[in-house]
């Protein structure tokens, strides 16, 4: 550890002391505003230190985290995003009457437990990351206290998050205590043979890993705790725990198998290649019928997540370059999707059955056409990032010839359409229901800022993806 | 530069009439006037004025490879787009896609008359809507990039699903899903495809591209372009619509609101033919002879399908949106008998089913405005009460049956003449369709026009507005039907080229001698007449 290391280590540096300094202002002088823009500051500064560590030529600090382009990629994603759930939040907690200051807190140490993830070369600052996120994100859930049903989505977070750390921390021992390693390039020839031949303990243990991971990326047959979730929290926490949680973990799945290139008869790719059906089609069949708009973008999630892993699955940059611009993509389209729940959800309850959105482009022309913008991009429709991002995935996974994952892929998305189309037509085409409050209070200038900004980052680069294509390329090159 | 005025000029005007009519909701409509015959003006002056030089190059050229490939374009554009994945922004435009844009901007002009009394509610989004397809169908026919292509392919399903759902009919939400789920699934069948062919391109020349000049000619084994081949055909078979993937048709027809049924059966589902000619056949000469038989068959039995199922029907619209089925069959056998003969048939009959089938949706649209019925049994006997209305109904009834002298006549007759060439069998059912189509044709106007007036329905007749519109499409069906050579001019080379191109296969075992084995003068004159015009002019 040097002196220059510490400038390398600047962005880290900067996320840890913003929630810091949001706590010792809450301590003086509680108010809402301060500690949202504090931590907008904060999460600015955290971008501005990115091109400054950008500039150093030695980026490994320790053997524990990496600052190559990839990590400062997903940093500042990762950020850009926290920055996006902050001001969704705003209003949605000024209407709620709580003490919003540590919530904020909250949502930077979870950003700094997500960039320590994308960071991370080592076993133990993956479960240090880890452990800082999932820590961060029960008290999140659970924040504004005044519903039952926040505190039983906590529990269900906290009970499952538990366990899957267990299964973490005993994989890495396994693997740790056949092998020796406990580091990303020492485990690779491990993982390139697909654990053929490896010995029975280690196979066990690179399996709890991945179940650990599976969990936290909320793929069949470890799904079922996404819908609850999704529904018991807050939206602009189910935002969060869409994008920013899962996005994390998936570019550390993707920095670990990266080097590796599974070879397609191993036992190891089937597993993946079995896990993406499998979470493509139960998520597509299981959002038909729901009728809650936060548990339809739960379930969609969970498809998404499948078609991340085709091209996860696929060889060669193009596939790294896909999977990166396509969480890119769904976390623009994520957001903006909750975004529209959090701002037009009133104080006491969130807007998320289909109900609520009868009608609601008479009501609000344009929140209904981000929300509109928003699921067509999830659909995979042109001039959204979707479509592009979606065509990259079939692009990738074609290269590698998974052909029967492609398949799958088409023919669920196909499904898909169905229910995105389904929340569509309730806010275009049905009246509300007689009697029902008319839902859909104002939506605030700050929430309205970041829509738009949000809807116009889809339609730009789903217009226009060549100067993110090439920044992903830069991003991605430094992992081979 | 001029092609980028055909796709930004609706392009524009769309917000531009979402806007506008948020204060002055009539704004709208003469934005979306504008915003589909300034194009419309555009191309014709382009039509006229490039006549000359069609004809030369096509002297200069003769038939061949090098007028669609080695750039005799009337014009082109070709600039760099997502270029990490070898993708370009290429529109060219030769004598076919003159053609389409020419229908494209006309049908455009005319679903925004059509509606101008229908459509009283959320105005300035239905014209959104409206230019927002016009622009995507004009990038379709305009692409050579198959990225491109496929990026407007499925960018003008969200207006029209937006058209079907907001302004339909009492199943409006059941049609638009339906039509939206089906036309997504067979696009992303032909998705693949295109990418399986980059790749197969790509890893043989080194060069990753989706432009389709480079990816004509693309070495692969039969069994592969045969798969290829049918994610092609899966995404133009349902566009089209060919037997049996038609059944979202009569439903998206029946349940849209005028301007969609015109835009759709006008050009939307002409695109499948278009598909078809432009890429699916020169891509794949050889697999599309293999599966030249069960493509015959499909289109035979399309033909008399619909023809059956038009007359079964009590809904008048739903009847004309059978009859569209049928006359996409004959477009289907055309395609696959692949001669000079059949193709200016299909040509002809793209154009001349649009503008037949186009004004039977708006006529069948302003009976309902009026009697707030289509069903035809609670018509009869109204060519009393309106007397305009049923002597126009009655010509387009006859030009979709195929009467002598009318456009449709012409296309229909080349196409089977063209495929007498390839299959006796198929020419002689698909004849078969003709007489069907006389029945259910006669046996709408009987129901809904003659007879006893035994519901005592009053109401107005054609407006100035309506008799204008009507006027303009039957003279031009007039027009096409004594005198289609200027259009047979106009595709002449693309006919020829694209035959070119498959003259390697089986497909095409004479390259351009289809028009001199046709059946002789004194046999067949109207045939001959048109034949004459081409091949005088081609020889020389």
């Amino acid at each position: 550890m040097t002196g220059g290391d510490l400038i390398t280590l600047l962005p880290l540096i900067v996320l840890t002391a913003s929630p810091v300094v949001v706590m010792l202002a809450a301590a003086f002088w509680r108010s809402h505003a301060l500690a949202l823009t504090l931590t907008l500051v904060g999460l600015t500064a955290t971008i501005v230190s990115l091109f400054i560590a950008a500039g150093r030529t030695s980026r490994q600090v320790t053997p524990l985290l990496s600052f190559d382009a990839y990590a400062l990629f997903y940093i500042g994603l990762l950020t850009a995003a926290t920055a996006g759930v902050a001001i969704l939040s705003w209003n949605y907690l000024q209407r709620r009457h709580v003490h919003p200051e540590e919530y904020y807190m909250l949502l930077l140490t979870a950003t700094l437990g997500g960039a320590v993830l994308v960071a991370s070369t080592h076993f133990a600052s993956f479960f240090l990351g880890l452990e800082i996120l999932s820590v961060s994100l029960y008290a999140l859930i659970v924040y504004p206290i005044y519903r039952t049903q926040f505190v039983e989505a906590a529990v269900k977070y906290l009970v499952l998050a538990g366990s899957t750390s267990a299964f973490l921390v005993f994989g890495m021992a396994l693997v740790y205590a056949e092998t020796g390693t406990m580091t990303v390039s020492g485990l690779a020839p491990l993982l390139r043979a697909g654990l053929g031949g490896a010995d029975v303990v280690v196979v066990l243990g690179v399996v709890l890993l991945l179940v650990g991971v599976g969990f936290k990326l909320a793929v069949v047959p470890f799904h079922m705790w996404t819908p609850d979730v999704y529904q018991g929290a807050p939206a602009p926490v189910g935002a969060y725990v869409a994008t920013v949680s899962k996005g994390a973990v998936f570019a550390l799945l993707l920095r670990y198998f990266r080097p590796v290139s599974l070879d397609p008869g191993s036992s190891l790719f089937l597993v993946f290649a079995a896990v993406a059906i499998a979470s493509m089609v139960a998520g597509n069949l299981l959002a038909l019928r729901q009728d809650n708009v936060k548990r339809i973008l739960a379930y969609s999630s969970i498809a998404h997540l499948g078609y991340l892993l085709v091209a996860f699955l696929a060889t060669g940059e193009r596939a790294a370059i896909a999977v990166t611009f396509y969480l890119v993509a769904y976390f623009a389209t994520t957001l903006a999707a909750f975004g529209v729940v959090a701002a037009l959800s009133p104080p006491e309850r969130d807007a998320e059955s289909l109900s609520d959105y009868r009608g609601l482009a008479r009501r609000r022309r344009w929140t209904a056409t981000a929300f509109t913008i928003a699921l067509f991009s999830l659909a995979g429709m042109p001039l959204t990032m979707g479509f592009i991002g979606k065509f990259y995935l079939v692009t990738a996974g074609a290269g590698s010839a998974l052909w029967a994952l492609i398949i799958v892929l088409v023919l669920t998305s196909t499904v898909g359409l169905y229910y995105y189309t389904r929340v569509v037509v309730a806010m275009w085409v049905r009246q509300p229901d007689e009697g029902a409050e008319a839902m859909g209070a104002a939506v605030d200038g700050a929430s309205g800022a970041v829509l738009a900004a949000l809807t116009a980052f889809l339609i730009v680069f789903g217009v226009y993806p060549a100067p993110l294509i090439h920044l992903i390329e830069r991003a991605v090159s430094s992992l081979l | 530069m001029i092609l980028l005025w055909y796709i930004l000029i609706p392009a524009v005007a769309a917000p531009l009439a979402w806007l506008l009519s948020l204060s002055r909701p009539q704004a709208a409509r003469w934005v979306a006037v504008a915003g589909t015959s300034l194009p419309l003006a555009l191309v014709t002056w382009q039509w006229v004025a490039q006549a000359g030089a069609l004809r030369a190059a096509f002297a200069a050229h003769g038939p061949g490879v090098a007028g669609l490939v080695q750039g005799t374009w009337l014009a082109d554009i070709h600039a760099a787009w997502i270029s990490p994945l070898g993708i370009s922004f290429f529109l060219a435009e030769d004598g076919l896609t003159l053609i389409m844009l020419v229908l494209t901007f006309a049908m455009g002009l005319l679903a925004v008359l059509a509606s101008w009394r229908g459509i009283q509610e959320r105005v300035g989004f239905f014209h959104f809507m409206i230019l927002w397809t016009t622009a995507a169908l004009a990038g379709v026919f305009l692409s050579l990039d198959l990225f491109l292509f496929y990026f407007f392919f499925e960018m003008m399903l969200i207006p029209m699903y937006f058209v079907i759902a907001l302004w339909g009919h009492e199943k409006r939400v059941y049609a638009a899903i339906k039509f939206f789920i089906f036309t997504q699934a067979s696009g992303l069948l032909m998705l693949i495809a295109i990418l399986a062919l980059y790749f197969i391109h790509g890893r043989a020349t080194g060069t990753y591209t989706f432009d389709f000049t480079q990816l004509l000619g693309t070495q692969m084994p039969s069994a592969t372009a045969f798969l290829l081949m049918l994610g092609f055909f899966a995404a133009f078979a349902v566009k089209l619509p060919a037997f049996p993937l038609h059944t979202w048709l009569p439903d998206a027809h029946t349940e849209a609101p005028t301007a969609g049924s015109v835009i759709l059966a006008g050009v939307l589902i002409k695109i499948g033919a278009y598909g078809m000619i432009r890429f699916m056949v020169p891509l794949f000469p050889q697999a599309v002879y293999d599966f030249r038989t069960v493509g015959m068959v499909l289109a035979v039995i399309g033909i008399i399908y619909g023809a059956v199922m038009a007359y079964a029907q009590r809904d008048l619209k739903r009847l004309v949106a059978y009859t569209s089925v049928s006359h996409m069959g004959f477009v289907l056998l055309g395609i696959f008998a692949w001669n000079t003969l059949a193709l200016q048939g299909v040509v002809l009959q793209i154009v001349c089913h649009a503008l037949s089938t186009g004004a039977l949706f708006i006529l069948v649209g302003t009976l309902q405005d009026r009697v707030h019925t289509r069903d035809m049994t609670k018509m009869g006997g109204l060519w009393a009460v309106a007397p305009r209305m049923g002597g126009t109904a009655m010509f387009f009834a006859l030009a979709s049956l195929g009467l002598p002298g009318l456009g449709n006549f012409v296309a229909e007759f080349l196409i089977l003449v063209g495929t007498w060439q390839v299959s006796k069998w198929a020419a002689v059912l698909g004849a078969v369709g003709l007489v069907f189509a006389t029945v259910y044709a006669l046996w709408m106007m009987q129901r809904a026009f003659q007879g006893e007036e035994t519901h005592a329905l009053r109401f107005n007749d054609l407006v100035p507005r309506e008799t204008g519109m009507y006027a303009a499409l039957i003279a031009a069906l007039v027009v096409l039907g004594f005198y289609p050579q200027p259009l047979i001019a106009t595709v002449r080379q693309t006919v020829t080229s694209v035959q070119q191109i498959t003259a390697g296969s089986p497909l095409s075992p004479k390259p351009t001698s289809a028009v001199q084995v046709g059946i002789p003068a004194d046999r067949a004159p109207a045939a001959a007449a048109v034949a004459d015009g081409t091949t005088t002019d081609g020889g020389r």
